[in-house]
């Protein structure tokens, strides 16, 4: 119950502190200190997720490589890299998509870095991980189903 | 508290290939211990990457990322003897920095 609570207080300040943010027109502004999406990660289900980033009319794009195992023996450590192939790549977020918590991570960008990264995640059972990459502020996604045998959330 | 990280930065043509090792248990705040108490979230929440003092990474994470995380991430221009140095922050506000140079290609 108590821990219930406290998500809760820190799911609302997180917000609302987004909320400020985005008035403020802060947001797009990267480098150092991209202000975080609480409200992306503490949503539950992947469509709600995709929502909080900004992403739902993402277009399907193969210009996005999504490399992990077909079938993950163990849930716990399933290695996951997304290479972006699309000119301006600025960032890229990873949802697996049957997580309780679907948004595993969101990388931001700057100048000098190359639109990959590579990220080793649990995942609670079988599930399509989908990638999300905004490209000259566009949004574009592809999906890859990665089988688990054993789950990695107990 | 924290233990230092792996950091080890490659250089392949103009582009260093950094692999980060981090060491940190990653609690989902889903499992419990042997007498039946959640243990309670913890988790590595922000890695910034930044290349010769510029931040051009930046990360945002979930409680999904295994523990012990790997962090892989390719950084443009760079060149051998550049300094990377690589801070993660987690949800009860830890903090460590560690720092590697671009070792030439091997």
């Amino acid at each position: 119950m108590k821990r219930s609570r406290r998500r809760f207080l820190e799911a609302s300040a997180g917000t609302a502190a987004w909320g400020a943010a985005a008035a403020l027109g802060l947001i797009a502004v990267m480098p150092a200190g991209a202000a975080r999406n609480a409200a992306g990660f503490d949503s539950k289900a992947a469509a709600e997720a995709v929502k909080h980033l900004g992403a739902t009319d993402a277009l399907e794009s193969k210009d996005i490589i999504i490399t992990a195992p077909d079938i993950a023996e163990n849930g716990a450590v399933v290695p996951i890299a997304v290479t972006s192939k699309l000119p301006n790549t600025q960032s890229i977020s990873i949802i697996a998509e049957k997580n309780p918590f679907p948004l595993a991570a969101t990388f931001d960008f700057g100048s000098g870095a190359e639109g990959y990264a590579s990220v080793r995640l649990k995942m609670g059972q079988t599930s399509n991980v989908r990638a999300i990459v905004k490209a000259d502020g566009k949004f574009y996604t592809a999906v890859k189903e990665v089988k688990v045998t054993v789950g990695g959330c107990g | 508290m924290a233990e230092p990280m792996r950091i080890r930065a490659t250089l392949q043509g103009d582009v260093a290939d950094v692999r980060i090792l981090m060491r940190h248990p990653m609690e989902t705040g889903q499992r419990k211990d042997a007498k039946g108490q959640v243990i309670p979230l913890h988790f590595i929440q922000n890695v910034v990457v930044s290349h010769n003092g510029k931040t051009v990474f930046d990360a945002q994470w979930s409680q999904a990322v295994s523990r012990d995380p790997f962090l892989g991430l390719r950084i443009k221009g760079a060149k051998a003897g550049d300094k990377i140095m690589v801070t993660w922050t987690d949800n009860k506000g830890d903090k460590r920095s560690d720092e590697a140079t671009v070792a030439p290609p091997s």
